[in-house]
Parts: structure tokens; C-alpha cells; sequence
């Protein structure tokens, strides 16, 4: 094979496998819904795991350019897009399953207004939107220097999901120190390599 | 009303299909998968038989029972809050093998005549079993409806004489961070042991319950063996499991989750869909098993159902600042 040929064969089988590594809770889900593991309170659970798989995957997708840095292969940065949107279908999936079972589609604007948890969940779900829509290549041209600095609004996202998380702890909060250790390892490398402002959203960087 | 006699047409426990034996029905269902299974990760499989139950002899208590649909007993059993096991659903189901619980101390104390170290059989030994089916709503907004087997409480708290200074009765479950893994947790919040209380006119309610078993058997270990509190117009978590301790206090004590978060969780924490938690709506609930597209809502009622018996502990009392 050309040298050329094999590149975009194993690139594309890259992208193949990590679609199929993303898919995977959702195929867990699903295989423990139809095998009836799903256990007693299905709403619940399919709710719970839908939410920690977004969470999940917002992590993996900033993961990546401290990937790229510490490597030195830019490779990675073809999967970023993919892992940010699968994180956007998860979130998608997690507020549809909350609002059909858990919240029955009633009480919607207190459960919003009064309940500060959903809220701040709202918030990094809502601020998802603008990245996951943004996220072509059309728009990133389009955008231009103002891709970056909007993108960065991730951050915030995930900080306001960790708390969404956070909150609903009843007593014991060992997997919620350890997401929340992971998310403030992956903020600080960038503030340490790249400056604190790098991860100000909204904020036009110099490079 | 509410609680019913039993209809003429119900089955009596009796003819209900004994547990060993749905048991061996879904073991051969999923010994299939579990085989195919096991040939590929062995070590993903664990026993999952709780150790051994012991059938219980026992009178049905039909003027205590609601004739409502029992949660199946694989549900009741696998689905639980016992933080001592962590704080997963099926932690507890996992985990709770690792608590012994024969044999079994209860420690008495406080203000009655008759305080001691009694062992198990001895706080029991003069009381016949009965079943009563009761519903059981968590304040987590899910429900079951449950067969427990057991003494009411009333009639093992007059064994011990409280006198007239005890106004309170506070229970306490095993602290043994050796058995109970959820203990050993860094980051756990809970102060252990897990302490409830009741006034002791709720105690000595005709449905203050002591369970030591479910289904006709005794209560697997996840469910608060061998011995628990259960008082169903309150929430789940005030029916404190695996009691170690029983005292008669003269003082109202202070109970685990008021301890933990005062705003959202009080010491009578009666059942009340008007009373929201601060993070969620209390108005209904999911009765378990609930569907996987469309949730088996039902409104919550006021005491759960149970205002009839226990309606006048709380006369006069502003409700939402007594929750």
C-alpha cells in the first residue's frame, strides 16, 4: 500500500475504535436494560449513568491537549471533536432521561428556579450548546480567532457539572473528590503550561 | 380504609411460590449467560446467595397489612441504603456478607428498670412472630411494599421498664468498620454509629414494628439483619437496621441525617408530599419496581397512608417545621 493510503487507513480505524470506545456505556446501558439488570429503579439508574457518562467524557476531551503536549503528536487533536460531541449526546440523553423519568415533564420551572443542583446542571448543560453547534469545520473557519476563546467555555461547563455532581451527595463524597481531583489536574496543567488567562472563556488570546 | 383484611380471593403466603425455588428458575434462566460469562472473565462472577436464611414461624397480621402488590423480594433484597455498605444501591447486596450477625448483642441503657446486655434470642424469646406487609416510602421518592416478620416494638420496650423520665427511645446500629466497609470510606461525612430516635409515644405506636425477617425468612443482612426498626408512616431512613443499642433518653437525642444536613432532614421526618426536600418534590413517588420508559408514579400520601393510627401523635404540630 502507499504510504499515503495506509495513513488514512489507520486514521480512520483510529476514529472507528474511539466511536466505539465512546459508544460503550450507552451499549452497557442499553445491554443491562434489555437483560433486566437494570435493577428495581430504572429511571434512576438509566438517569445517574447517563449524567456520570457525559461527566466522563467532557474529562477524556480535555484530556487531549495535554495528550498532544506531553507526546508531541498532534494525532490526538482528531478525536477531540468526536469525544466533545459524544459528551453533548450523553448530556442530551441525561437531561431527556431527568426530565421523562425523574420529573414526569411537571414542575419544570421550580424544579429549575428552587432546586440550585439542576440548576448549575442546566448551566453546564446549556453551555455545551453554543460548543456542540460550533463545532464543524465550516463554523471554526467561519469563527476564525474567535473559535478558541468560545471553546473555552468548556471549562466552565465542566467545573458546574462537578458541582452538579458534588451537590447530590448524601453523605459519602470518595467519587466525587476523585472526578473533581481529575478535572482540577487537568485545569491546572493548562494554567501551568499555558498561563491562567488560557482558560478564561470568552477572552481573546494572544497566540 | 387503607389497611385492608385480607379479600377472601388473596393467596395466603402459604401459596406463594417458596423463594428457593424462583430462585433455582432464574438461576437456570441466566445459567446461559452466566456460563457463556464465566468462560470469558471468571473472575466478574461472584456468589450472590446471601448466607443462609432461615425460615421463620410466624401468624399473618392482616389487620396490619395493606393487600397492595409486594415489591418482589429480588428487589426488596438487591436495592438498598445501607451506607455501612456504601452508598451504591447494590453496595449493600455486595457487601453485607461481610457483617456477622450470629451471634447478636443488644445493649440497653438509659432510663428503664431493666438495663443489660441482652443477647438476641433473649430480647425475643417471649414474643410470637407475625407478618405484616407494609408500605415503605424512602425519602429519596421510591416506594415498596414489603412483608416483614417480627415483634411490635411496643411489646419488647415494655419488657424493659422504661420509667417515667424516659421520653425518648434512641437506637443505634454496629459500628465496625472490620465488617462494614461504607465505615472504612476517607471521605464519608457520617459520623458513626448510625443513630435513630422516636418519641416514645411514636415507639410505642401499634405500628412500631421490630423486623427480623422478610418473605418468611430471616432479613438478609443488606435488609438490617438480624434485627431493625421498622415505622412505615415515616421516611425509610429513620427504620434503622442492625440495632446494637437501645436507649430511654429524657431528652430528644440527635439522630444521624438531622446531624448531617438539619435543613433536609428532621427528627420525625413523617411522610408528607406537602413537605418538599430541599432538592426534590416529596408530592409522589416511584413505586419499585418501577417501568424503564414510563415510572410507576403514584401521589405519596400523608403519613404514607397511615394517618388513621398515627395521626393524633402529631395534633397540633406545625408539620412543616416539625418535619
Amino acid at each position: 500500500m502507499l504510504p499515503a493510503a495506509e495513513r488514512m487507513v489507520s486514521s480512520v480505524l483510529a476514529k472507528v475504535i474511539v466511536f466505539c470506545v465512546a459508544l460503550m456505556p450507552l451499549i452497557w446501558l442499553v445491554s443491562d436494560v434489555v437483560l433486566g439488570r437494570i435493577g428495581p429503579d430504572p429511571g434512576q439508574e438509566i438517569t445517574e449513568r447517563l449524567g456520570i457518562a457525559a461527566f466522563q467524557l467532557l474529562l477524556v476531551t480535555l484530556l487531549i491537549t495535554p495528550l498532544k503536549k506531553m507526546t508531541g503528536w498532534p494525532g490526538w487533536l482528531r478525536h477531540r471533536r468526536m469525544l466533545g460531541l459524544f459528551a453533548f449526546f450523553y448530556a442530551v440523553l441525561h437531561v431527556f432521561a431527568f426530565l421523562q423519568l425523574i420529573l414526569g415533564w411537571g414542575d419544570l420551572w421550580a424544579t429549575f428556579t428552587r432546586r440550585p443542583y439542576i440548576a448549575l446542571g442546566a448551566a453546564a448543560f446549556l453551555l455545551m450548546v453554543p460548543l456542540a453547534l460550533t463545532s464543524t469545520k465550516a463554523m471554526m473557519k467561519r469563527m476564525g480567532r474567535r473559535w478558541k476563546p468560545v471553546h473555552r467555555l468548556i471549562y466552565l461547563s465542566a467545573i458546574f457539572a462537578w458541582l452538579h455532581f458534588l451537590w447530590q451527595a448524601r453523605s459519602d463524597v470518595t467519587e466525587m473528590v476523585v472526578y473533581g481531583l481529575l478535572l482540577l489536574t487537568l485545569l491546572f496543567i493548562r494554567a501551568y503550561w499555558f498561563g491562567v488567562s488560557s482558560l478564561v472563556p470568552l477572552r481573546k488570546s494572544r497566540v | 380504609m387503607l389497611i385492608k383484611r385480607r379479600p377472601s380471593w388473596s393467596l395466603p403466603e402459604s401459596e406463594v411460590t417458596p423463594r428457593s425455588v424462583y430462585l433455582n428458575r432464574r438461576k437456570f434462566m441466566t445459567g446461559a449467560i452466566a456460563s457463556a460469562a464465566a468462560l470469558a472473565a471468571p473472575g466478574l462472577l461472584r456468589a450472590g446467595d446471601s448466607p443462609a436464611a432461615t425460615p421463620l414461624t410466624f401468624r399473618e397480621a392482616p389487620e396490619f397489612s395493606t393487600d397492595e402488590k409486594k415489591t418482589p423480594f429480588d428487589a426488596v433484597a438487591k436495592y438498598n441504603n445501607f451506607y455501612e455498605f456504601g452508598t451504591g444501591k447494590s453496595d449493600p447486596e455486595k457487601y453485607a456478607h461481610e457483617m456477622s450477625v450470629d451471634p447478636w448483642t443488644v445493649e440497653v441503657d438509659g432510663e428503664c428498670a431493666r438495663p443489660g446486655r441482652y443477647a438476641l434470642e433473649d430480647l425475643l424469646k417471649p414474643h410470637d412472630y407475625e407478618e405484616r406487609i407494609y408500605r415503605l416510602r424512602c425519602v429519596e421518592a421510591w416506594s415498596m411494599v414489603i412483608p416483614w416478620v417480627g415483634v411490635p416494638l411496643a411489646a419488647v420496650l415494655n419488657r424493659l421498664e422504661p420509667n417515667s423520665r424516659a421520653k425518648y427511645v434512641y437506637f443505634e446500629t454496629l459500628h465496625d468498620p472490620k465488617q462494614m466497609r461504607g465505615q472504612r470510606s476517607l471521605f464519608s461525612t457520617i459520623d458513626w454509629p448510625y443513630r435513630e430516635g422516636l418519641r416514645m409515644d411514636e415507639a410505642m405506636n401499634e405500628l412500631s414494628f421490630l423486623a427480623i425477617g422478610l418473605y418468611g425468612e430471616t432479613l438478609p443482612n443488606q435488609n438490617g439483619a438480624p434485627i431493625r426498626l421498622v415505622v412505615p408512616w415515616k421516611y425509610g431512613f429513620k427504620s434503622i437496621k442492625s440495632i446494637v443499642r437501645i436507649r430511654f433518653l429524657e431528652e430528644q437525642p440527635k439522630t444521624t441525617w438531622e446531624l448531617l444536613a438539619p435543613s433536609e432532614y428532621g427528627f420525625y421526618a413523617n411522610v408528607n408530599p406537602e413537605v418538599d426536600h430541599p432538592r426534590w418534590s416529596q408530592k409522589r413517588e416511584r413505586r419499585l419496581p418501577s417501568g424503564v420508559l414510563r415510572p410507576n408514579w403514584m401521589e405519596t400520601r400523608m403519613f404514607n397512608g397511615y394517618q388513621e393510627q398515627v395521626a393524633h401523635l402529631y395534633k397540633g404540630m406545625d408539620l412543616a417545621k416539625f418535619y
